[in-house]
Order: structure tokens, then sequence, then C-alpha cells
């Protein structure tokens, strides 16, 4: 019988895998690059500046400053989400990259491993390069704010996990809009990224409490203004649970579309 | 050894069984063609075989490993031409192999020395720096071939390696597997060609619903059964023809506005067409593919 729910038996093959995206990542460096940057940038610089100036203080800080450490998380959220959607699905289905990885001694544990990594360093490089404009902005407190980098590494992990799960049972591109549209952009609005969370009523707060966004931004906005997070470690309890249940469950999902 | 031994093997998706015991032997060195039309179970069989689908029942073992259980170490030592294209678009030709090579945990100082040799076999010599999409179709299914021999495979399986080729590519591509069948390895390939299992293949299994039909040398399951001549005749005077010529014949078959006729002997049929200035007619050796037909039936397969 096919062994659906067997433990994802990780092995260190799955580095061949992080290194094709690697390659490929590399011949369209500078474009991807510039986005990671120039995306940040407007954004920021729109609504930190232009609506921070409308606000004033917010949450006891400057509206940039307080915006920068939501947005922080929320682009590492989105960056590990297109990575482990969009383009995990061509690979998978459009370009049978996965296939061809397969026929080889390798599984298809160590190609999913392969994505997972590779999505969580899509979202270190994004998380990055938000630092950096960040810094250089006068917005970070050093060197704590470092400690906001393997924070990325985290959420990538979490949100790659639940990500390689949606496509799994994807349809096609399309059907990723569900999950965008209906999950991803009200657990932004949930999460703390663009206001503080004590806006909102006490039993929405519990909602946004089980969020993993909402963790990684309790621990990507203290980092940055150079505190140690309350409660880090419950945070980072929660992210490791999304990403290691995530990935369990994107074994199982991924399983039941290919090896049957 | 047999480089693979397959027993009673199965494999069901919902409902509907679409492997059903099946047995397989392969010798080492030989070249084995499992034909079948659409949807007799071919590539579901082939994934079994390499551990990428778990049976519902049976035994595997390939190259002395036990399948699934031992399927990675299996691999290994084989080469896959799937079905469908599925080179890197975003690598180079060289790279295609390089990158391929690393899944076999080959480095990439083993793989670039052998990159010339694998391209000159994939008739590519000097296009390693070409891109994925200036190749034609031939090309790229050369180069799927070249990729499979990354790791000097002791066996190949092929996919319907030819589908989708143009004459010049499909023969190019048949006289490099004679090469790979003179090394020494074996092969494993499924194609609804019957004219290049004929040419190809030492033995062959007629797939159909799940089942292996017959097995045999491609020569010998002709001369078992079917008759040697094959008369394939149409025209506006045929029905009139027919109701006279059945008696020249074995056996006859209707498919759409030709009739098969097949026989030992078709002169007396061939001195009776001759006469009929409104039937057109063709007279040939009888082949697989009449075989194929005679046992899977003329229906389409969709």
């Amino acid at each position: 019988m096919t062994r659906y729910y067997a433990l994802p038996a990780l092995s260190l093959r799955s580095v061949a895998v992080w290194r094709r995206h690697f390659l490929v990542w590399k011949k369209l460096a500078i474009p991807s690059i510039l986005g990671n940057l120039a995306d940040p940038l407007i954004v920021l610089f729109g609504l930190g500046y232009g609506l921070g100036a409308a606000l004033g203080e917010t949450g006891g800080t400057s509206y940039f400053g307080f915006l920068a450490g939501g947005f922080m998380a929320s682009t590492t959220m989105y960056a590990a989400t297109f990575e482990s959607l969009f383009s995990a699905y061509s690979r998978m289905h459009v370009q049978k990259t996965w296939e061809a990885i397969v026929n080889a001694p390798m599984t298809l544990e160590d190609v999913l491993a392969g994505e997972w990594a590779w999505a969580a360093t899509k979202a270190l490089a994004a998380g990055v390069c938000i630092l950096i404009i960040v810094a250089v902005t006068g917005n970070a407190s050093f060197p704590l704010a470092l400690a906001a980098i393997p924070v990325t590494v985290l959420i990538g992990l979490a949100f790659a996990a639940l990500g390689l799960s949606v496509n799994a049972v994807a349809s096609g591109y399309d059907f990723f809009s569900y999950y965008m549209t209906l999950l991803l952009t009200p657990m932004m609005m949930l999460s703390g990224v663009f206001f503080p969370l004590e806006r909102l009523p006490e039993t929405v707060q519990a909602v946004s409490r089980a969020l993993p966004l909402y963790h990684g931004v309790e621990l990507t906005r203290p980092l940055l203004a150079g505190i140690w997070p309350a409660n880090a470690l419950l945070h980072v309890a929660v992210l490791a649970a999304y990403a290691i249940a995530g990935f369990y469950l994107a074994t199982i999902l991924t399983r039941r579309r290919l090896l049957k | 050894m047999n480089s693979l031994e397959v027993r009673n093997l199965r494999k069901s998706f919902g409902a509907q069984e679409v492997v059903c015991g099946v047995d397989l032997e392969v010798a080492p060195g030989e070249c084995f063609g499992l034909l079948g039309p659409n949807g007799a179970g071919k590539t579901t069989t082939l994934r079994l075989c390499l551990g990428l689908s778990d049976p519902d029942a049976g035994e595997i073992r390939l190259l002395g490993h036990p399948v699934p259980d031992r399927a990675r170490e299996a691999r290994a030592q084989v080469g896959v031409v799937p079905q469908f294209d599925s080179l890197d678009p975003d690598f180079s030709v060289a790279e295609n192999l390089v990158v391929y090579g690393r899944y076999f945990g080959l480095k990439d100082q083993a793989v670039a020395p052998r990159i010339p040799e694998l391209l000159e076999f994939a008739g590519l010599a000097g296009r390693a720096d070409a891109k994925i999409q200036t190749l034609s179709g031939g090309m790229k299914r050369r180069l799927t071939l070249a990729r499979a021999l990354v790791n000097d495979p002791k066996m190949l399986f092929l996919d319907e390696p030819t589908t989708g080729l143009d004459p010049q590519a499909r023969h190019l591509i048949w006289e490099r597997l004679r090469r790979l069948a003179q090394e020494g390895r074996t092969l494993v390939l499924t194609t609804h060609f019957m004219e290049e299992a004929e040419r190809l293949c030492n033995r062959v299994a007629i797939m159909d619903r799940g089942r292996i039909i017959v097995h045999g040398s491609p020569r010998e399951l002709i001369a078992q059964h079917i008759e040697p001549q094959v008369v394939e005749v149409h025209g506006p005077g045929l029905e009139a023809w027919l109701a006279g010529a059945r008696a020249l014949v074995q056996r006859t078959e209707l498919a759409g506005d030709t009739v098969f006729c097949y026989a030992g002997d078709v002169e007396p049929l061939i001195a009776s067409l001759r006469k009929q200035s409104d039937l057109r007619y063709l007279h040939r050796p009888a082949n697989l593919e009449d075989l194929f037909l005679k046992l899977t039936g003329r229906d389409l397969r969709d």
C-alpha cells in the first residue's frame, strides 16, 4: 500500500535540488534583487512617510518605524509564498522538473525539502533587502536588528510549508488566488502589520494569536527597534510548529497527488 | 540474474485496476519492448518498476534490488527517458547534464569531462552552450537520452522514445539505441510504433487492459499468430469482389473501407485483383502491427 502518512525522511540529497533553483536564480539575480529592493522602497516610503505624516506616532514610535517591522515580516511571507506556489507549481506541473528529478535516485521528499529550503532562502533574501532599506533610513537598531534575519528564515519555512501544501492540491495557477485573497490578505490585516492589534476587538485578537504572521511580526518589530521581544520563545515555537506541521502536511498531500 | 523481474504486479486507481497481475522478465543486455494501445497500463508498469509508485500487490526486483523498498539504490544504476520533455528550460545544454548528474551524487568535475562524449552521442557536438529553447524536438529527445546516460547506467527505461518525432529524428534515435544495446546495456522501452519494436527489440510483450496477452520475439509472435502475407484492398467494387474472393484467403478483417486479407499464399488473390480496375491494393508481409491489431482489436482507445 502507498505509504502516504509516513514521516518524511530527509536526506542531504535535497541540496542538489536547492542548488538547481539557485543556479536558475543566479541567471536572473539582478532583476530579482532590484524587485526585492524596489517593492518595499515604494511601499515603505509611500505608506511610511506619506501616511505616517498624517498618523504621527504609532505604538510608541514613528509610523515608518512601526511599519518597517510588520512589512519586513509580511514581505518575507509573500516571498516564500510566491516561490512555493507559482514557481513550485511550474516546476512540478508545467516543466516536469520534479518528474525528471525523481527518475534519478531522488525521492519526492528530497524534492520537497529542496523546494522548502529554497523558498525560505528567497524569504531570507527579501528580508535582508528590507533590512538594508530600514537600516539606511535609520530605523534599525543594531546589533539586535540582525537577529531579525534568522526570523525571516523561520517565517519563510512556515509559509513555504503552507504554500507547498496548497500547491499539492492546486488545479492550476488560478487556484492560488483563493489562498492569497481569502487567507493571506486577511492575515496581513489581522497580524498587526499596518496598525497595532490593540485597535481590534478582543475576540478578533484571539484569532490573530493563532496566525503565524502575527508571531513573525511580534518578533521582527521589537528586534528592529533593538528590544528583545516579549515571549520570544513562544513566537518562535508557534512559527516552528507551523513550519514542521506544514511540511508534514505538504509531504502527505504531495504524495497523494504524485505517488498514485 | 535477470535485470528486471516482476511477479503478479497489481495496481488500482480508485475502483479501476490498471495493472492486473503482470509478470515480466528482462535478461541483461536484452532490448525489451512493452507494447500496447493508449491506456493499456504501460506507463504505470514502468513507474512501478522504477519505484515511483507503490504496487498494491506483487514483487519487483530491479538490478537485484527489491522495489520500492530499495528503489533509490536501483535507480542509481538506471537511466530514464520520460515520455514528456522535462529538460530545464532555464539551463544550457551542458548545464542540464551537470545539474542532472548532481541528482546521482556526481560531482561537477566528474561530469564535465564526459559532456563532449555525451553530446557527441546525442548528435549535439558543439552545442554545449545552446539554450534549450533553440533545440528542435528531435534534439531535445536526444539530449534527454544523453541526460539519462549521465550516470553510465546498466539499464535504460524509455517511455515512447520517438513519439512526435519526424522520420529522420526517429531513425537517429533507433541507431543510438542499437548502439547502447551493443554496449551491453539492457533496454526497456514502451511504444505503440510496431515498426520500432520490430526493429529494436529482441523480445516484446503486448499489453492490453492491464494484462500481458502475449510475449516473445517479434518474428516468433508473427509466425505463431498471423498468416505470413497481407493484402490490403479498398475501392468502390470492394463488396462485390469480396463475396467471390473470400475463399482465396484464410482470414479477412474489415476496417472502415479497407479489407485486410491474410493468407500463406496470396498469388490467386492477386491474380483476381489484377482483373479489378476499380480496386486498389497493397501486398506486404505480415508485421507486428497486424498481430497487435488482431490481439487488441481495431477499436479506438482514447
